[in-house]
């Protein structure tokens, strides 16, 4: 019996010779995939334009119900979020929004130190989530491969598009 | 004579100081080690090496809400723990540390130590007591019952080095062992007086008493601020005490070559400090049958049969 805690307390004592395991976090960050799961973002496409269409299906996939947006529609017939809106005290962070997303609009980043000591801080709009660049989709557009005509592109003109058959006009 | 006044009033002041700040240290250094054994480095943001995190600890502690409750026996409840503090701190009294440093020079050293850290499991006790709480009770009962069972042996494993010196007296102790240590002769003795000596100082494996994980935090469940400070400086400077006991009654004192004196005495204590803290880190708590069951049927025949063949071979060399 004693000799089993001579020999337990041996190999605790070895551990001291051990690296140790901490990561000493504020100085020395951890290396984060580039597809870790952080602070929500929502992309442009290579035109520079919001890629978002306000379809809502991020906020309906959403589990803790923190997104919030409303549909508004430009004078070329592209759709776009009036306002757009999460509230990362409820986000969960668990991507199911960018897995609904059908534009590839709204993304995860490599990000999580976003605390603040007010928690209304943590109510991003619209203006704070929107980035410049594309994200993780570079050659991404979404009006590119849709069938929906807004101005300068009507219907049958999207990339892998035929043009629209008239069927009044086949003789059935 | 002025000289001498003051020389005693250093010596007074000096190991007051010196332990108490002593025990302050322990709890980051007992973190340290602890982070150590558990491949983490432990406190190390306040300060170089987090050496300042005694600093922010006492802060806190100074200005935390010193609660109590009202259903607690106020008074006893209050004195509690200053017994432990105050007992610790005049035990250290006795222990010579150097030819020349100690505060008293007394002829029973050895039962007035003993006597101390038994008069400081009154602390815990009543501690547990005037909480007027089931757990804080609970605690209080098992130091009660694991004083009872390992202060027997703790005096009987310590008869065999005042056999061998012939004194109670602590220095004269240590000149005994000018030739040879007495954990040569003794080892039995060691042995024994060192587990008693844990239980004895409430330190894991056998802190029962306080057991986080089946009573909350025992004894002081229901301190909070300084009074909790106390208890746990109180508990430090047991540890203290005990390696520093130890270290005179079995490792030679301040006896060693090359080294000032002053300087042996401290590297000894300080290295079985750490054993201590190495137990805490790699050993479980025992369940509370079995360690009545250690005490008095496994260290209690090992004391006294160590006494009997003590006596027998100083009988016969005599």
């Amino acid at each position: 019996m004693i000799a089993s805690q001579i020999r337990s307390m041996w190999l605790v004592f070895k551990h001291l010779f051990r690296r140790n395991v901490t990561v000493q976090y504020p100085e020395e960050k951890p290396y984060l995939a580039p597809r870790y799961r952080g602070r929500i973002i929502l992309s442009r496409d290579p035109n520079g334009d919001e890629r978002c269409v306000a379809c809502n299906l991020c906020a309906v996939a959403c589990p803790p119900d923190c997104i919030s947006l409303q549909k508004t529609e430009d004078p070329d017939g592209r759709w776009r979020p009036e306002y757009f809106r999460i509230n990362f005290s409820r986000c969960i962070m668990c991507g199911l929004c960018e897995d609904a997303c059908p534009t590839y609009a709204i993304q995860l980043t490599p990000d999580f130190e976003m605390c603040e000591y007010d928690r209304q801080n943590m109510v991003y709009e619209k203006e704070d989530l929107l980035i410049d660049g594309p994200g993780k989709y570079h050659d991404y557009s979404f009006y590119q491969v849709a069938g929906k005509a807004i101005a300068g592109k009507d219907k049958g003109e999207a990339d892998n598009e035929a043009e629209p058959i008239n069927i009044k006009s086949l003789n059935l | 004579m002025t000289t001498s006044i003051w020389i005693t009033l250093l010596n007074i002041f000096g190991v007051l100081i010196v332990t108490v700040l002593l025990a302050a240290i322990l709890t980051w250094g007992e973190r340290r080690l602890l982070g150590f054994w558990q491949d983490r480095p432990g406190p190390n943001r306040v300060g170089p090496f987090g050496t300042m995190q005694v600093m922010a600890d006492m802060i806190k502690l100074f200005f935390k809400e010193d609660f109590i409750p009202r259903f607690a026996d106020i008074p006893v409840f209050v004195l509690a723990p200053t017994v432990v503090m105050a007992t610790m701190l005049i035990a250290f009294g006795v222990v010579p540390m150097s030819p020349n440093i100690g505060v008293a020079d007394l002829n029973i050293g050895l039962l007035f130590v003993l006597a101390m850290s038994s008069i400081a499991v009154y602390s815990i006790i009543l501690g547990g007591y005037a909480s007027n709480n089931k757990y804080a009770l609970l605690g209080g009962l098992r130091a009660a019952a694991q004083t009872v069972s390992y202060e027997v042996f703790m005096g009987l494993s310590l008869m065999g080095v005042v056999m061998m010196s012939g004194s109670f007296n602590l220095r004269d102790i240590v000149n005994a062992q000018a030739e040879l240590w007495f954990i040569v002769p003794q080892f039995l003795g060691f042995f024994v007086f060192f587990i008693a000596g844990i239980a004895e100082s409430r330190r894991t494996p056998f802190d029962l008493p306080e057991a986080e994980h089946e009573l909350t935090a025992g004894f002081h469940t229901e301190y909070s601020g300084m009074k909790f400070g106390m208890f746990f400086v109180g508990e430090y400077l047991a540890v203290i005490l005990i390696a520093a006991l130890i270290t005179t009654l079995f490792l030679g004192g301040w006896h060693g070559p090359w080294l000032p004196p002053i300087i042996w005495f401290c590297l000894k204590t300080a290295l079985l400090v750490a054993i201590f803290i190495l137990l805490r880190a790699s050993l479980p708590r025992p369940r509370y049958d079995q360690l009545m069951k250690f005490g008095w049927k496994v260290m209690l025949p090992l004391s006294l049969a160590n006494l009997l063949a003590t006596a027998g071979v100083l009988l016969w060399t005599a």
